[in-house]
C-alpha cells in the first residue's frame, strides 16, 4: 500500500526528481494497480477516462450500428419494435451523457489543463477522482438499466409518455444520469477554479492558450447547467414513482414544463460537447500552419459568447409545440445570435491558415475534416433557427443529420485531432501517420456518405424514431446504412493502430510538432508526476513561433 | 426500391411553395458559404503548405475591417432569414376565419377524426381542395405530432389541452399523415392517410352513410350526462344559460379558487369548455355558485369535441327541455356520416 501515491501527490517537492530520474514518468513512476485506481494525477486520471468513454463509445457504436441495420429496409425485419426503440435510447443516452459530454473536457480537459497553465494538477485532485468515481457509478447504473431490460423513451424522456406510459427502467436510467451529472458538476467546478487560482507566474488571461478559454467556458457551463438537468430527472422520479402530478395532465401536471427544463440544460449541454473541440481546432490549426491565431480575443469572447448565448435559446426545440407564436419569434432571433460567434471562429481558422506553413500530420486532417462537417452542420442550424422551415424540418431525418454533423462530425472529429494531437504527449510515442491520415480520411468520407442522404430525407418528411417507413424512403437509408459501414471502419482503425503505438511506436520527444504552448514547450514526453521540473513563468501572449525559446522562460 | 424514389416531397398546399422558395434560398446561402470555405481551406492548405521545415511565417494577429466584415454580413444574411421565416411562420400558424373545423384525437398508435357533420374516421383524413381547413387537435395519452410533409405543417398532441393547425390543400391525392413524436412501440405505425379531394367528390363523400352530425351527438350527450338539468337556459337554471356562449367573452367571479375583480372576463373558446368541464371550478361563471362537479373520466376527448361542437351550435332558446327529447333544430346539420376502416 505504501507505493500508493496518495501521500507524495501533489504537492511534494519537485526537486526530489532530479536529472539523474529523467526516465521518470507519470506512467512508469508507480506500476501498481492501486495507484492507478487511487490516483490523484490529473494525467492519470485523464488516461482512466480515456478507457472508460472509448469502452462506452464502442458500446455506443455498436447500438448505433444495430438501429442503421434495421433501417435497411422499409420493414421491421431485424429487431422488434420495442428493441428497436430500446436501442436508439440507449445509443443516445450512451454517447451523449457518457462519452461526448465528458469526452474532451474529461479526457483532454483532464490530461492538458493543468500542462497547459503550468500547473502542477487542477485545484483539487481529490475531488477530480471523486468525479471519475462518480461517472463510473453512473455509468454501472446505466448499464444496470440496460441490462435489465433497458428505456424506451428516447434520450428527451418527453412526459408523459416516461413518466406515465413507458414500461421500462427509465427511474433506474434516470438515477445513473442524476449521479453521473455531479461527475460533471465536479469536474466543472474543479476547472473553473483552476483555470482562476492556478495560473503559472505571468500567465494572465489573454495568454491563456485558446483550448483553455473553450474549456472555462464550457465548464462554466456544466456547472450552472447540469444541476437542472438533475432537479428535472428527479421530479421525472418522483411522478413516475410516487405519482405527484408535475408533468402529466392527468395528475395535474404540465407535459410541456417538462421540455422547458429538459432543454434548459440539454441545449447548452451541445455547447459543452462542442465549444472544447472549437478551442481545440485553435490550438491544431495554428501548431500546424506555424501561425498565431488570427484574431485571439475575439475567438475568446466567441467561446464565452457561445457559453451564455446557447442559455437563452432552449425553446428552439419546441417550436412546433403549441408555444406562443410570439416566445417562437425571440427565440427564432436568439438562436440566430449562435450562429454569429460561431461563423467568426470558422473565418478566423482560415485566416490563421492564410499565410502560414501548413503541415498535414494527422491532427491537422482531423482538423480538416471538423472544418468542412462543422461548416455544413453550422449552416444546416439556419433551416432551423428560420421558423418557417423548422416547422416543416422538425423531428425528422434534417434533424438527425443537423446534429450528427455537429456532435460527431464536430465534437468528435476534434475530440479525435485531440487525441491524436496529445498522444505523443499522453504516452511519449508516435503512432503511424500513414494509418492516422487514413483513418481521418476515411471517418470523413464515411461520415459524409451516412449523414448527408438524412437531410434529404429529412426534407422528404421522414420522421426521426420510425422502426418501419414508407418505401420511398429506402434509397436514402441504403445509402446512409452504407456510408454507416465506412464510418465505423473509419472509427475502428485507431483502436488498434494507438494501442499498438503504445508499445512499439517510435519514441516522441518533448515537441514533436513545434507547439508553442507550456504543455509541449516544458514538459517531457511522457510528462514527469510532477509535470514541470521548475515553475514556468510566461513573458508572452501564445502562439509565437518566431522565438518560443524567449517567449516562456523558466527560472 | 428505386421507383418509388423521389428527390423532392410533393407540394400540396398553399404554404408548402412558401415554404419551398424560404428552403431554397437558405440552401443557394449555406451552398455559396460551404463552397467558399471549402475552396479556402482546400486553396490555403494547398498554397501554403509546409515547403521549409525551418521556415516561420509572419505572425497575423488580426485585422479589424476584415473582422467587421465577416461580423456584419452573416448579420445581415441571418436577419433576412428570421424576417423571412417569421412571415412564412405567419403563414403557417394563423389561420383564415372562414377556416372548415376538424378536430382529431391521437392516442397510442391511431389518429381518430372528426368532421363536423358527423362523419369519423381513423388514420385517414378527407379535405376538400382549394379551402382552408383548421384541425383542432389532443391527445388521450402522451404527446404525438400530427405532420403532413406534402403541405409543410406539423403541429404537437398535447394530452390536456388543445392545439391547432392549419392548411389549404392545392392538389388532389393521397399523402402521408405521420406521427413525428416518439410516442411509443408502434409510434412508426401511427401513419395515415390525408385524402384532398375535389369539392364536388367530398360533398359526395360527406353524404355517404348514415350517422348524426358531430353537433347532435354532441346534444345527445348534453341530456344523456345531465348536463341539461342545471343548466336550463330558463329561469329554472342553477347554472348559468350556455346558449351563444361560444367564442364569446364571459365574465367570471373565481379562477383557480382565487376571487377575481368584478368584471373580469374569459374567452370561451373550446380550451375554456374543456376546461370547465373537467375541472369545474377553474374558472367559475360570475354569480353561479361552484356547484358542479367534474366529469373527468366520464366523458372521453371526442366526446368533450362533440359537446363542443354542440355549443358551437347552440343559439338563443335551443337549450332542450329536461325530460324528452325533441326534435332537432334546423341549425343543427344533420348529415350522414361515414366510419372509415
Amino acid at each position: 500500500m505504501a507505493t500508493v501515491s496518495l501521500e507524495s501527490r501533489p504537492y511534494e517537492k519537485v526537486s526530489d526528481h532530479d536529472s539523474s530520474h529523467e526516465s521518470v514518468n507519470y506512467l512508469n513512476h508507480d506500476h501498481s494497480i492501486l495507484s492507478w485506481l487511487l490516483t490523484l494525477d490529473h494525467k492519470r486520471i485523464g488516461l482512466l477516462y480515456l478507457v472508460t468513454i472509448t469502452l462506452m463509445f464502442l458500446l455506443g457504436g455498436a447500438l448505433a450500428g444495430a438501429v442503421r441495420l434495421e433501417l435497411l429496409t422499409p420493414k421491421g425485419d431485424l429487431l422488434a419494435a420495442d428493441t428497436y426503440n430500446k436501442a436508439f435510447t440507449a445509443h443516445g443516452i450512451i454517447m451523449l451523457f457518457f462519452f461526448l459530454i465528458p469526452s474532451i473536457p474529461a479526457v483532454m480537459g483532464n490530461f492538458v489543463l493543468p500542462l497547459m497553465i503550468g500547473a502542477k494538477d487542477v485545484a483539487f485532485p481529490r475531488l477530480n477522482l471523486l468525479s471519475y468515481y462518480l461517472y463510473f457509478a453512473g455509468s454501472v447504473i446505466a448499464l444496470t438499466a440496460l441490462l435489465l431490460g433497458g428505456v424506451d423513451t428516447g434520450w428527451t424522456f418527453y412526459t408523459p409518455f416516461s413518466s406515465t406510459y413507458s414500461n421500462s427502467y427509465v427511474v433506474v436510467m434516470a438515477v445513473g444520469l442524476f449521479v453521473v451529472g455531479f461527475s460533471s458538476i465536479l469536474t466543472g467546478l474543479n476547472f473553473v477554479v483552476t483555470v482562476h487560482r492556478m495560473r503559472c507566474p505571468g500567465l494572465t488571461w489573454f495568454r491563456l492558450p485558446l483550448f483553455i478559454w473553450a474549456i472555462y467556458a464550457t465548464s462554466v457551463v456544466q456547472l450552472l447547467g447540469t444541476p437542472v438537468i438533475a432537479v428535472t430527472l428527479g421530479l421525472l422520479g418522483v411522478e413516475r414513482t410516487l405519482g405527484v402530478g408535475i408533468f402529466d395532465p392527468r395528475l395535474g401536471g404540465d407535459p410541456i414544463l417538462f421540455q422547458h427544463l429538459f432543454w434548459f440544460y440539454s441545449h447548452p449541454a451541445v455547447y459543452i460537447m462542442i465549444l472544447p473541440s472549437l478551442g481545440l481546432i485553435s490550438e491544431v490549426i495554428s501548431t500546424f500552419s506555424k501561425k498565431t491565431v488570427f484574431g485571439y480575443h475575439i475567438i475568446a469572447f466567441s467561446s464565452i459568447a457561445i457559453a451564455v448565448f446557447g442559455f437563452i435559446v432552449w425553446a428552439h426545440h419546441m417550436f412546433t409545440t403549441g408555444i406562443s407564436p410570439y416566445a417562437a419569434m425571440v427565440f427564432s432571433l436568439l438562436t440566430f445570435s449562435v450562429a454569429i460567434p460561431s461563423g467568426i471562429k470558422v473565418f478566423s481558422w482560415l485566416a490563421t491558415m492564410y499565410g502560414g506553413s501548413i503541415s498535414f500530420d494527422t491532427p491537422m486532417i482531423y482538423a480538416f475534416g471538423f472544418l468542412g462537417l462543422f461548416t455544413i452542420g453550422g449552416l444546416t442550424g439556419l433551416f432551423l433557427s428560420t421558423l418557417g422551415t423548422d416547422i416543416h424540418l422538425h423531428d425528422t431525418y434534417f434533424i438527425v443529420a443537423h446534429f450528427h454533423y455537429i456532435m460527431v462530425g464536430g465534437a468528435i472529429m476534434g475530440y479525435m485531432a485531440g487525441v491524436h494531437f496529445w498522444w505523443p504527449k499522453i504516452t511519449g510515442r508516435l503512432y503511424s501517420e500513414f494509418w492516422g491520415k487514413l483513418s481521418a480520411g476515411i471517418t470523413f468520407i464515411g461520415f459524409n456518405f451516412t449523414f448527408f442522404p438524412q437531410f434529404i430525407l429529412g426534407y422528404l418528411g421522414m420522421p426521426r424514431r420510425y422502426y418501419e417507413y414508407p418505401d420511398e424512403f429506402q434509397v436514402l437509408n441504403v445509402f446512409s446504412t452504407a456510408g454507416a459501414s465506412i464510418l465505423a471502419i473509419g472509427y475502428l482503425m485507431p483502436m488498434f493502430y494507438m494501442p499498438l503505438s503504445f508499445f512499439f511506436g517510435e519514441k516522441a520527444n518533448s515537441n514533436p510538432y513545434g507547439a508553442t504552448t507550456l504543455d509541449w514547450t516544458d514538459t517531457t514526453s511522457p510528462p514527469s508526476p510532477h509535470n514541470f521540473e521548475k515553475t514556468p513563468v510566461v513573458t508572452e501572449e501564445p502562439y509565437n513561433f518566431h522565438g518560443k525559446e524567449a517567449a516562456v522562460v523558466s527560472h | 426500391m428505386f421507383e418509388e424514389f423521389k428527390w423532392f416531397p410533393d407540394q400540396a398546399s398553399t404554404v408548402a411553395p412558401e415554404v419551398d422558395m424560404l428552403t431554397l434560398f437558405i440552401v443557394v446561402v449555406t451552398v455559396l458559404i460551404t463552397i467558399m470555405v471549402g475552396v479556402l481551406t482546400v486553396g490555403f492548405a494547398v498554397a501554403f503548405r509546409r515547403k521549409s521545415e525551418s521556415y516561420v511565417p509572419a505572425p497575423w494577429f488580426g485585422c479589424v475591417p476584415l473582422e467587421i466584415f465577416w461580423t456584419l454580413i452573416p448579420v445581415l444574411i441571418c436577419l433576412v432569414m428570421f424576417s423571412w421565416g417569421v412571415k412564412v411562420y405567419s403563414s403557417i400558424v394563423v389561420p383564415p376565419a372562414d377556416a372548415l373545423d376538424i378536430y382529431a384525437v391521437g392516442r397510442q398508435w391511431m389518429w381518430k377524426i372528426q368532421h363536423p357533420e358527423g362523419q369519423r374516421e381513423i388514420n385517414a383524413l378527407h379535405v376538400p381542395i382549394g379551402r382552408p381547413v383548421k384541425v383542432t387537435l389532443t391527445s388521450e395519452d402522451v404527446i404525438h405530432c400530427f405532420s403532413i410533409p406534402a403541405f409543410r405543417v406539423k403541429q404537437d398532441v398535447v394530452p390536456g389541452r388543445y392545439t391547432s393547425m392549419w392548411f389549404q390543400a392545392t392538389k388532389a391525392g393521397t399523402y402521408n399523415l405521420f406521427c413525428s413524436e416518439y410516442c411509443g412501440t408502434e409510434h412508426s405505425r401511427m401513419i395515415g392517410k390525408v385524402i384532398v379531394m375535389e369539392e364536388a367528390d367530398y360533398q359526395k363523400w360527406l353524404s355517404e352513410g348514415a350517422e348524426s352530425g358531430q353537433a347532435l351527438q354532441g346534444r345527445k350527450l348534453y341530456t344523456k350526462l345531465q348536463c341539461v338539468t342545471c343548466h336550463t337556459g330558463n329561469a329554472e337554471a342553477k347554472a348559468p344559460n350556455l346558449e351563444g356562449i361560444y367564442r364569446k367573452h364571459i365574465p367570471v367571479s373565481h379562477i383557480d379558487g382565487m376571487k377575481v375583480k368584478d368584471g373580469t372576463k374569459v374567452f370561451a373558446d373550446d380550451a375554456y369548455i374543456r376546461e370547465s368541464i373537467l375541472y369545474p371550478n377553474a374558472k367559475v361563471a360570475a354569480g353561479w355558485e361552484s356547484i358542479m362537479p367534474t366529469y373527468q373520466g366520464l366523458v372521453t376527448e371526442e366526446e368533450l369535441l362533440q359537446v363542443i361542437a354542440y355549443f358551437k351550435s347552440l343559439h338563443h332558446g335551443q337549450t332542450p327541455p329536461r325530460t324528452e327529447e325533441t326534435p332537432t333544430p334546423a341549425t343543427i346539420q344533420n348529415n350522414p356520416t361515414k366510419e372509415v376502416k
